[in-house]
């Protein structure tokens, strides 16, 4: 399936390349409209790996490039499931969620995310499942679940911590603070920085470059240098579940989904 | 060494350019949410032009509950 247009994302092939564009108001915010069709891009990822070389995620949403899970259907979830339901329920999406990061992550393909403005939470995770990260200048970066009495749970905190510092992990995960390009890259989580508007554009040069590579030695290498933390992704699933069960959390995505405001647990 | 009225002075500046206001409507005591009609997005939109302008970091924490450009003026100068 070399085009795909959905309510939540889209793909195309240009140049060699799969370019996904994630395209949902208010800011792709991932929840049951999004995953299926992720889950179709994982399931085409393979027939098409055999013609392409890379794969660019963007976003269409001038706000960024996805501001997390969709917490007002995570909330509304956990209204509805009795007690008893709720940990299973909410252990199944998050197994669907794992496969689909796991598989991108994976992926026989060099994979690129193009981001811009809001890379929070479950977008910094999708972002983080990717080999390079190509920031616009404005982007910023954050893990506020904390905030919210929760953990990263799309597989962020392990795939972070494979790619940067201990220390960047605990600042980022324990403070729950946003931070910018400059930052990111001096930490190693960004590859290229990208003036305002241009990160598609220097994603697509590299993507040219890439494919000047031999698919077999560039899908070799990635195998040998990114190895998937599969224990610790296993590890995260639990921590998740067994803290989303706890009254802080509802509190606080209450006060989430009451806010009229864009990012209500920003400034 | 830039003083703390050269800071609010430049904060005024950036945000009256980048989200279109005209500089004389801007005063340090306003509130920036109001002045500039601007939410919680658009406001970490402007921390970042603030970071990339003086070179620092500025935590987003340490704006809560900040909405006046004097204040966010005096947290900018606390890391200069």
């Amino acid at each position: 399936m070399k085009n795909f247009r959905g309510k939540a994302l889209s793909w195309d092939v240009v140049d060699g390349a799969i370019e996904v564009t994630l395209d949902r108001a208010p800011c792709n915010e991932i929840g049951l409209t999004t995953l299926p069709e992720l889950e179709k891009l994982v399931a085409a990822l393979d027939t098409l790996a055999k013609e392409l070389h890379a794969l660019i995620i963007t976003s269409a949403r001038k706000e960024g490039f996805c501001a997390g899970a969709d917490l007002r259907e995570l909330y509304e979830f956990k209204q509805k499931l009795p007690p008893g339901e709720l940990r299973s329920g909410l252990r199944d999406f998050l197994e669907r969620i794992h496969t689909v990061m796991n598989a991108l992550d994976a992926a026989p393909l060099t994979t690129i995310a193009a981001v811009h403005g809001v890379v929070f939470g479950g977008g910094f995770e999708l972002a983080l499942t990717c080999d390079l990260i190509i920031a616009d200048k404005m982007a910023r970066f954050c893990f506020p679940e904390l905030r919210l009495g929760l953990i990263p749970g799309f597989g962020g905190i392990p795939r972070l911590r494979r790619d940067v510092g201990n220390g960047v992990v605990r600042d980022l995960l324990l403070t729950g603070r946003s931070i910018n390009t400059t930052k990111a890259q001096s930490a190693g989580l960004v590859s290229q920085l990208a003036g305002e508007g241009d990160a598609m554009r220097v994603a697509r040069a590299t993507a040219a470059q890439i494919r000047k590579f031999d698919r077999a030695t560039a899908i070799a290498a990635k195998r040998f240098i990114k190895p998937i933390p599969y224990d610790e992704l296993r590890r995260e699933i639990e921590i998740f579940c067994d803290l989303f069960e706890r009254p802080a959390v509802e509190a606080g995505l209450q006060k989430f989904v009451e806010s009229a405001d864009a990012l209500p647990y920003l400034p | 060494m830039r003083s703390l009225q050269d800071t609010t002075e430049e904060i005024l500046e950036l945000a009256a350019v980048h989200f279109k206001v005209p500089r004389a409507r801007l005063q340090p005591g306003d509130d920036f949410f109001k002045k500039l009609g601007i939410n919680s997005l658009q406001a970490l939109d402007l921390l970042t032009r603030l970071e990339q302008h003086f070179q620092i970091e500025l935590p987003d924490y340490e704006l809560q509950g900040v909405s006046d450009f004097r204040t966010l003026a005096e947290r900018i100068q606390s890391r200069l």
